[in-house]
């Protein structure tokens, strides 16, 4: 039982972490492609956020009756990475509208399909 | 005196020098200044570079705060050869920039181009010179994202779907990455490079860096396309704007292959990793020669000369990564070399190409027939490089391919040698059929007329021909940087 309990928040991301990579690469939809993608970025923001807490610990401040104090680091780097995951899902919706707009679909096998017929169109 | 801060301002410029672009949008002024701040970057690698041979490793605090506490920025011989290649592709491609990006990108988006490779020069040259993991995840980053924007400016509208497959699979990568370097942080407490290296040996038994070391070569094995996590990269450099393309293979995925360099030799080591994951060295080594064969094989049946050129940049990612999953001095040596003298040829092979794209319109092998004549230099530095991407004597791909073989045997893997020098005949048949389309094929009857393509194009492709055959023929300064980088990483990974 102490390995469910002990370690429940690991539980948590490995299994956020497969949800999200598993609608990344099972998912035809574009954008639906992105949300997997921000699941299983979000899943690596709880891993490192919960790395640094400790039971009971307070912010890292220096003052009278803080002993514990939770390690900030972690915390600080995550922001960092929430920074750069809005990025990429900005820049990801970004291109699903370009891609919209040049292939009037954002379904990934019927892209495909008309991207073989580019293809054929090259190479007469 | 601001010989110091050096370390900092190779950063610095480009990083600034982006959103000035931005501010001043007029294409003509956004070249001049992107020309004359990756010409600036380069001059400073250059110094860099010979402080670094005359007086050893250089170190610089971010903000004055000592390391491992604050960010630190380290550059050592491997580190300061990266940022020579990175900067010099970077800074010689601008001349040709100019003309050809007019050509491929609409006329109002051009600012927003010059702002991007600011950036992407940026990510890829502060991966070279940080010593924090975690610093380096923010460069990988800045890179990545902003080559996904050069990527996506490209006229095909595969392109577009080009840069969004690499945008999931980057993406993906980066985050094992990251994955990798927050299980690295739990074990140990600290993300400097120098520093993980002299805890992670106390901790090697533990199951999280077990982990964090399957992560992080994942990650970056997606990065830097080995096969077959490769499947992002054809499309995207098949599409991307010539400029883009000529400077992004002779530079992302060498950098993703520096990082893999950085972990597995410097932060792990290799006694370590042999010690806790012995099969990652077969793994490596029989997944890059798979990579050889299957995209050298893949690459033969590519209409599209820009594709088929792609194809054989996976391939070549497999002898660099052939070199380094041998763990040997020779093997690593070679692997470093290679990564030099590949990003030389690819990029006089995509330059010329450019110019093709420029006069022709399209990189089609239809597009080639009977260009020896029209387009004689164009043509001449494509079988420059093309020899080069062969392994002919005198160019720069002899002088790796000579290292590879001389590491097999060294390690009595002569079946690999073997294996090199028949992938070598498949690049020839590759590299053939283009030659051949333009020297003993006619033009075809309806052709346009053209001429050779605008000097300020010719120029930097044949600087950068030249350089494959001058260190092809005299390589002893490029050998000795990575014969002593390859010794001192292998020597407790302490540079």
């Amino acid at each position: 039982m102490e390995i469910f309990t002990g370690l429940f928040n690991y539980w948590v991301v490995i299994v956020l972490m497969m949800m999200g990579f598993y609608v990344v690469i099972a998912q035809h939809n574009l954008v639906k492609k992105i949300i997997g993608l921000n699941i299983f970025q979000v899943s690596v923001f709880l891993f490192y956020i919960s790395m640094g807490k400790i039971k009971g610990g307070t912010a890292p401040i220096i003052g009278e009756g803080i002993e514990i104090y939770s390690n900030p680091l972690p915390h600080v780097l995550i922001l960092t990475a929430i920074v750069v995951g809005v990025a990429t899902t900005a820049l990801g919706l970004a291109l699903t509208v370009r891609i919209n707009d040049a292939f009037g679909t954002i379904e990934e096998d019927e892209i495909e399909v008309l991207e073989a017929a580019d293809d054929e169109q090259a190479t007469p | 005196m601001i010989t110091p801060h050096l370390p900092i301002l190779q950063i610095i410029l480009p990083l600034m020098a982006a959103p000035v672009a931005i501010i001043l949008r007029r294409p003509g002024a956004t070249w001049a200044l992107a020309t004359v701040i990756t010409w600036i970057a380069f001059a400073i690698a250059l110094m860099l570079m010979m402080e670094v041979l005359a007086s050893g490793p250089l170190t610089y605090r971010i903000g004055g705060w000592a390391a491992p506490w604050g960010i630190e920025y380290r550059i050592d011989k491997v580190g300061a050869l990266v940022l020579v290649i990175v900067s010099a592709i970077g800074s010689v491609v601008m001349p040709y920039a100019r003309k050809s990006v007019a050509r491929e990108i609409a006329t109002d988006r051009i600012y927003l181009f010059y702002a991007m490779y600011l950036l992407c020069l940026t990510g890829l040259l502060g991966i070279a010179i940080t010593g924090d993991v975690f610093n380096l995840f923010v460069f990988l980053e800045i890179s990545s994202l902003s080559s996904y924007v050069l990527i996506a400016l490209g006229r095909d509208r595969r392109a577009l779907t080009a840069a969004y497959r690499y945008l999931i699979m980057g993406t993906i990568g980066a985050t094992f990455y990251i994955i990798g370097v927050g299980l690295m942080y739990m074990a140990t407490g600290t993300l400097n490079m120098a520093d993980l290296a002299s805890l992670i040996p106390s901790v090697i038994d533990q199951r999280t860096i077990l982990a964090a070391l399957a992560f992080l070569i994942v990650g970056i094995s997606l990065k830097l396309a080995l096969f077959p996590l490769h499947l992002w990269l054809p499309n995207a450099y098949a599409y991307a704007p010539s400029v883009v393309t000529a400077f992004l293979a002779a530079t992302a995925t060498k950098v993703a292959v520096y990082i893999l360099i950085r972990i597995i030799f410097t932060i792990f080591g290799v006694e370590q990793i042999l010690a806790i994951m012995p099969s990652v060295q077969n793994a490596l080594m029989s997944l890059a020669l798979a990579g050889i064969f299957a995209a050298s094989a893949v690459a033969i049946y590519q209409t599209n000369i820009k594709r088929l050129l792609a194809y054989s940049s996976v391939a070549q990612i497999g002898y660099i990564m052939l070199g380094i999953s041998m763990l040997s001095t020779l093997g690593l040596a070679g692997g470093i070399i290679h990564l030099f003298n590949h990003a030389l040829t690819k990029s006089a092979l995509f330059l010329a190409l450019g110019c093709v794209a420029y006069r022709m319109g399209g990189t089609d092998i239809s597009h080639m027939r009977g260009l020896g004549r029209r387009m004689p230099w164009t043509m001449a530095a494509f079988v420059v490089g093309g020899l080069s991407l062969i392994g002919v004597p005198t160019t720069v791909g002899f002088v790796s391919k000579w290292y590879l073989v001389a590491a097999a045997f060294d390690k009595g893997l002569w079946p690999i040698a073997g294996l090199i020098v028949i992938s070598s005949l498949m690049a020839m048949v590759y590299v053939w059929r283009v030659i051949e389309a333009a020297y003993f094929q006619p033009a075809p009857e309806d052709a346009p007329e053209i001429t050779e393509a605008p000097l300020s194009m010719l120029v930097p492709l044949w600087l950068i021909t030249a350089a494959t055959v001058y260190f092809g023929i005299d390589a002893t300064r490029t050998l000795n940087i990575a014969l002593s980088a390859s010794e001192i990483l292998l020597g407790g990974g302490q540079p």
